[in-house]
């Protein structure tokens, strides 16, 4: 499916969505975390969507460090449970506007359960899960997205692991949006998290983001600027290209773009559909 | 209108008085011996405007259950010994992040999977120290089914007034036991809310420390803040200032220190001149009663001191008991969980002695008139 053409607008101040006096942000430089924030606050921006609906949600990571920055009903919660938190805030108040900020490690591995969860009950809200590949916040172990043989903290011969497909999950398990971007391909970002912002159900977007303090120097990507550069040559293949391409131009990558998209009843208005109006008639 | 009377199970009251108390959010996972709270609320919340989900787990319950109540709504979990095990770090995130909410615990056999159907009590300890870091702690103990349902109304009053997560322990014979009991009217119990701020949203602080509790608002209603498990600020947002921290940090238990008699809540029968002390919750309490009746005929001096607030322990009315008898007796159903704190209130003023059963039936009269008996 094709990503829809949308106007970027050039230059964006980015300060009507950030809480400035919270700032610097803890993140590293170089690290991928505040790009795909920036793709994000350009989407709300063009879906006009108004801060005092806007509920992010988090569990811990540095990824999760996500809402204290911005100008948002935010919840920074525990490890992995952000999905449940924020399925207990949307069904009680059907009129917040759900983003969940999780890492490969909150969503894939601690929080699993509750993430194919969320996606089998369609509830709305859009999970952006950072994945870079490594436990960032507690200083480079490997993450359930690991690739076989990278090097971590807790994988020094490599890792023996088989990584998840975060996408190939999600639509599994049932979200009806899935996508995936890149924190090098910045605007084609901000295009998927405009239209993931505009599906009604739970929409997953992958983000093949960088952490180059641990990932990169255990895996001899030494600078930010080489990891941006991986990611853009070997890392991803666009949707659109994918089928056009001859095989071992795809081999071993994934693919960016929206993979999945479908139209079906979301949980909080199932709720009232099916059971408030048994239950009061 | 005439007072309405109804053969009530203990779950059922429970339910029956969260409802009462303006619940309007449950998020839990079904466990015996605790399910039919969760049965009855997906069947009558609907019908009030409220809301029931089944979660996946018990963790995500204690999760979506903090998050009901953000939202505004005042929020239930109920569950039993595995179930409140897995509860315990979202429970922690509760009590740091001032959100109020009521947990049930259906106290039944365990450590583990134990004895699903037998009854316990013991889970006092892991009502106060289950989850890690220090904490404040609040937690209900009814022994009777109109007592169920009138302490899970309380709970619910001690939750919005402290902003605090409230525990309710009863022992699975309480929760399965049918008595007939009396349903209050809107107005005979008090109903409290929290209080929410009537500030400008500009100055709103959800930890202002100028107030002891500070007020909370909704999300999603103009006062766009921020919460987070981490240790915080008056504005919620993470700091390391040592000075923060300890501010915060003894704050969060001062609002229990500070309100003991408010919080606290006893039952005492023939106490005036008792020689023999029996201290007691739950089911356990009742065979208590029981034997101290008993020991009354016989005109030996026994009585009874039956806590409704076993968190914060009742240390003033045992201290009062240890000055006036010359043992308590501490029947309970655990390896010995209340007496070490009963012993630790006495320090030496009287003798205390436990009664301990783990093998999944109740602690008979029978057993607590022996003992009376042997220090009469
Ligand atoms: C219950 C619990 N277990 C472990 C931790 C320690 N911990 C904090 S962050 C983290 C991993 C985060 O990795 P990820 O979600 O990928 O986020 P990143 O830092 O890479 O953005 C772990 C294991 C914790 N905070 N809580
Ligand atoms: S440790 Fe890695 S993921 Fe965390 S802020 Fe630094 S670069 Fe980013
Ligand atoms: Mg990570």
């Amino acid at each position: 499916m094709a990503v829809a053409k949308q106007k970027l607008s050039v230059p964006f101040d980015y300060d009507k969505y950030l809480r400035k006096d919270k700032l610097p942000h803890i993140w590293c430089p170089g690290c991928g975390h505040g790009i795909v924030l920036k793709s994000l606050l350009r989407a709300i921006d063009n879906k006009e969507l108004s801060k005092n609906d806007l509920c992010m949600v988090s569990g811990i990571g540095c990824s999760s460090r996500t809402p204290g920055y911005v100008d948002f009903n935010t919840l920074h919660t525990i490890h992995g449970r952000a999905f449940s938190f924020a399925t207990g805030l949307k069904l009680a108040k059907p009129s917040l506007k759900m983003i969940i900020a999780t890492g490969d490690g909150d969503a894939m591995a601690i929080g699993g359960n509750h993430f194919i969860h969320t996606c089998r009950r369609n509830i709305d809200m859009l999970i952006i899960v950072y994945s870079n590949a490594i436990y960032g916040m507690t200083g480079g172990q490997f993450s359930p997205t690991t690739p076989i043989g990278s090097i971590a903290t807790t994988s020094r011969y490599g890792n023996v692991e088989p990584p998840f497909d975060i996408c190939e999950m999600a639509k599994a398990a049932g979200a009806t949006f899935v996508a995936r971007g890149t924190a090098y391909h910045t605007q084609e970002l901000e295009r998927t998290f405009t239209e993931a912002l505009g599906h009604k159900g739970t929409a997953v977007v992958e983000v093949i983001d960088s952490c180059p303090i641990y990932f990169g120097r255990m895996n001899k990507q030494r600078g930010a600027s080489e990891m941006m550069e991986n990611i853009e040559k070997n890392g991803t293949v666009s949707v659109k290209q994918v089928d056009k391409l001859p095989a071992e131009k795809t081999e071993g990558k994934l693919v960016r773009g929206i993979l999945h998209r479908v139209e079906k009843p979301e949980y909080c208005e199932q709720y009232d559909k099916l059971i408030v109006a048994k239950a009061t008639k | 209108m005439a007072a309405k009377k109804k053969l009530m199970q203990g779950n059922e009251a429970c339910a029956e008085g969260a409802l009462y108390a303006g619940c309007k959010f449950y998020a839990g996972y079904p466990i015996t011996p605790s399910t039919e709270v969760a049965e009855i609320m997906s069947v009558e919340l609907p019908k009030r405007g409220g809301k029931f989900i089944q979660m996946e787990d018990e963790i995500a319950s204690m999760a979506a259950t903090i998050g009901g109540s953000l939202a505004g709504l005042k929020s239930l979990t109920a569950t039993s010994g595995p179930g409140f095990s897995l509860k315990q770090e979202a429970l922690g995130y509760a009590c740091l992040t001032e959100v109020p909410c009521v947990v049930i615990n259906v106290m039944r056999g365990g450590p583990s999977t134990g004895y699903p159907t037998g009854p316990s009590q013991s889970d006092i300890m892991q009502a106060k120290w289950g989850t890690h870091g220090d904490h404040p702690a609040i937690a209900l103990t009814p022994a009777y089914v109109q007592e169920i349902l009138d302490e899970t109304v309380r709970a619910f009053n001690l939750s919005e007034k402290y902003r605090t997560p409230v525990v309710v322990l009863y022992d699975e014979i309480v929760g399965h036991m049918r008595e007939p009991i009396t349903i209050p009217e809107p107005g005979d119990l008090e109903v409290i809310d929290r209080a929410k701020p009537d500030c400008d949203p500009e100055d709103y602080k959800p930890y202002d420390d100028k107030h002891l509790i500070a007020p909370l608002a909704p999300f999603g209603e103009g006062y766009r803040f921020h919460v987070t498990g981490l240790n915080h600020k008056e504005d919620g947002f993470p700091t390391n200032d040592s000075e923060m921290i300890d501010i915060n940090n003894r704050r969060i238990m001062q609002k229990i220190d500070d309100n003991i008699d408010d919080i606290c809540k006893n039952d005492e029968s023939n106490l005036e001149d008792a020689e023999i002390g029996i201290f007691a919750v739950g089911s356990t309490s009742r065979s208590a009663k029981f034997s101290v009746n008993a020991a009354r005929k016989k005109s030996i001096k026994a009585g009874l001191l039956r806590p409704l607030t076993i968190w914060p322990f009742p240390d003033k009315a045992v201290g009062e008991l240890a000055e006036k008898c010359k043992v308590i007796i501490v029947p309970e159903l655990n390896l010995g969980q209340m007496v070490n704190e009963v012993k630790r209130v006495a320090a030496g003023r009287c003798e205390v002695v436990g009664i301990h059963r783990v093998d999944g039936e109740p602690i008979k009269p029978a057993q607590i008139t022996e003992l009376i008996e042997k220090y009469s």
